[in-house]
């Protein structure tokens, strides 16, 4: 149990030397606070994984410092730093049984007989395990394996942090829904850190309190799931969470308009001084665009289809040769695929090469 | 049954047939066939039932007394062989870079000893060994050890044990390399992070995860340490006395040196008979190994 601070570190496998935009993490300054539960989010070579070996000590960083509770662990080993961490596949112990397999961390720890029965006792219950103590742990399924290794990251009571690298990619569906909940009430059961790497966006967003967005070796935004989907610090941010994706539509803005292929859309905050020479792109989630009939005031579109997701309905929809998705209040129709997009102005950001510009309301 | 049909595929197996017949079968048969019999050369044969059997089996008779003092000597050298080969070569194994140029050398060298011929090797340790010439043997016997392969049976045993660990640890030591490359980095890692000891690293990852190709290395170890001939024949050629006389040095002198054919025929069936047993248990349990690794009930 530890608060874990991240400072300028960076690392990159190819030695200190190589090109900075080279370095699969670069220089990220960071806090974790105890008993956080965080998932690390991003596609797959994003540095995710690298920032966990980073913490967990298998991997040593090239440059920066990592502090538990203000001491420097940069030079521990793994051992030394008490950390736990679930692979992205199961790692069983061939010659043991389930129990043993959860026991061997604590045993390897000295911890005395009595107290890893009973720490086994618990975690075995907790993930359903029970029934299967004293069988040979080689016998049974993948996902009974990839539930021993989480028991086995979960069995030591006093580490400074539980990694879980996509622990639940060799899972099957059903079970995940399953997993990630007794993950979440563990979490609040047992007080740890605990550091969730996925790809995934819903694991990350019902996993954790705090999610940590990575994009190309960076850390491009970190807050709640709200945070995320209220205002994405980054274009990517907006891209990668949401289900479709934010809308990010070139534009120029000039005080609390844009303009987007000539039609003029009201802001609810001013952007007087925008950096000049960069990019500017206004940002919008789906669900605060709607389609409605064609009329005088509204930035036209064409309708190209429908998608029904159960529950609401998302139209894509095309604006000169921009792409955007909106949604379809219930109810409406049009004879033709012309329509006109209505926004919700204070959900309209504004991105200057990629990153948000905070408006003045 | 509209199926056609092609009697064509016979010349396609005929072949395969013929060669076998030649090269297995009908060798097999005349060594069966002498073993019944007693020949006094000129093509005389006389029919013996099974005699010779009865003889090879029969501890008392003098063939069944050279068969069985070899056959015990056989398993002894197999078990120190294979005492000394499989823990040095999971050692050397052990001790291997794990990746860089360093790895394709030590693999150069490992393989070279297996790359020479038997009799080869026979040769460099007959030499190596000579008290007059060797540069083992003189250097031996200039620090005050006496030590002649050719007159003190405990001289010729070590000769002929050390030449062999020589020869094969290294393909017990690249069989265990390659068993060990195999185990994906997972494992390390999760053994650090579970805080496990070198030693406990080597018996719950490592050594569990090698034990199917250690079966195949002392598979193959026992099956050549069993019909070992060349390299012993070469360097004490079965002595001093009958000390390093091995089942198949003793075959050849039975065959070859007293033209017993029927006593040799005899004895190579019931020593092809001991290594098909040993082979079929070795599979057997090689099988079985295999099965226990696939999931068969699920812990859901």
């Amino acid at each position: 149990m530890a608060r874990i601070d991240l400072v300028d570190l960076a690392h990159s496998y190819a030695g200190n030397d190589a090109d900075p935009e080279s370095f699969a993490l670069k220089p990220i300054s960071m806090t974790w606070r105890q008993g956080g539960a965080y998932a690390l989010l991003g596609p797959s070579g994003c540095g995710k994984t690298t920032l966990l070996n980073l913490i967990s000590g298998i991997v040593t960083p090239s440059r920066g410092k990592i502090l538990f509770d203000g001491v420097d662990v940069t030079s521990f080993s793994t051992r030394k730093r008490n950390i736990s961490q679930v692979f992205q596949f199961p790692v069983i112990y061939d010659t043991m049984t389930v129990g043993q397999n959860l026991a061997f961390p604590l045993k390897n720890r000295g911890v005395a007989g009595p107290e890893i029965a009973a720490r086994v006792a618990e975690i075995a219950e907790l993930l359903d395990l029970t029934p299967y103590l004293d069988r040979k742990a080689t016998r049974l399924t993948a996902d009974a394996k990839q539930k021993i290794s989480l028991g086995r990251g979960l069995v030591r009571s006093d580490v400074a942090a539980v990694l879980f690298d996509e622990p639940l990619t060799v899972i099957d569906p059903e079970l995940k829904w399953e997993l990630r909940s007794k993950l979440k009430a563990l979490h609040r059961a047992l007080d740890l850190t605990m550091i969730y790497v996925t790809h995934d966006q819903t694991e990350a967003l019902t996993f954790a309190d705090t999610v940590v967005v990575m994009h190309d070796g960076r850390v491009v935004q970190s807050g709640t799931p709200e945070e995320l989907f209220d205002k994405p610090a980054h274009t990517f941010v907006g891209y990668f969470i949401g289900s479709p994706g934010m809308n990010i539509v070139p534009a120029e803005v000039r005080g609390r308009e844009a303009r987007i292929g000539g039609h003029v859309i009201a802001l609810s905050r001013g952007y007087d001084k925008l950096p000049a020479g960069a990019a500017i792109e206004v940002g919008v989630r789906p669900e605060f665009v709607s389609v409605a009939p064609p009329a005088p005031g509204l930035l036209a579109a064409n309708i190209e289809r429908i998608d029904d997701l159960g529950r609401v309905r998302f139209a894509r929809v095309r604006v000169g040769d921009a792409k955007l998705a909106a949604r379809v209040p219930p109810g409406f129709s049009i004879p033709d695929s012309s329509a006109g997009l209505v926004f919700d102005a204070a959900r309209v950001h504004v991105y200057a090469d990629s990153r948000l510009v905070e408006g003045v309301l | 049954m509209d199926k056609t049909v092609n009697q064509k595929a016979w010349f396609l197996v005929l072949p395969v047939f013929l060669i076998v017949a030649f090269s297995a079968v009908l060798p097999l048969m005349t060594v069966v066939n002498y073993s019944f019999q007693d020949t006094f050369g000129n093509n005389q044969f006389f029919w013996n039932g099974v005699g010779w059997f009865k003889e090879l089996l029969d501890p008392s008779t003098d063939l069944g007394s050279r068969f069985f003092a070899s056959l015990w000597r056989n398993l002894f050298f197999s078990a120190v062989i294979l005492a000394i080969e499989v823990p040095l070569g999971i050692v050397v194994a052990l001790s291997m870079p794990r990746e860089g140029w360093r790895v394709a050398a030590c693999l150069v060298i490992l393989a070279l000893p297996l790359l020479i011929p038997w009799n080869v090797v026979g040769t460099i340790w007959q030499i190596f060994g000579r008290p007059d010439i060797g540069l083992l043997g003189y250097v031996l016997n200039n620090i005050g050890i006496d030590y002649n392969y050719v007159s003190n049976e405990f001289d010729a045993w070590a000769t002929v044990i050390v030449m062999d660990v020589w020869h094969w640890t290294s393909l017990v030591a690249l069989l265990c390399y390659a068993g060990l490359k195999s185990i994906p980095d997972a494992y390390y890692q999760a053994a650090q992070i579970d805080g496990a000891s070198r030693w406990a690293v080597f018996t719950a990852i490592q050594l569990p995860k090698m034990n199917r190709v250690l079966l195949i290395a002392v598979l193959l170890r026992f099956m050549d340490s069993f019909m070992i001939y060349t390299e012993p024949f070469v360097v004490t050629g079965g002595g001093p006395g009958n000390s390093t006389t091995f089942v198949s040095i003793e075959l050849v002198k039975i065959a070859l040196g007293q033209f017993d054919l029927g006593k040799a025929a005899a004895l190579s069936l019931v020593y092809n008979l001991i290594i098909i047993i040993v082979c079929w248990v070795f599979y057997t349990v090689m099988t079985n190994a295999g099965a226990d690794r696939k999931p068969n009930q699920g812990a859901a």
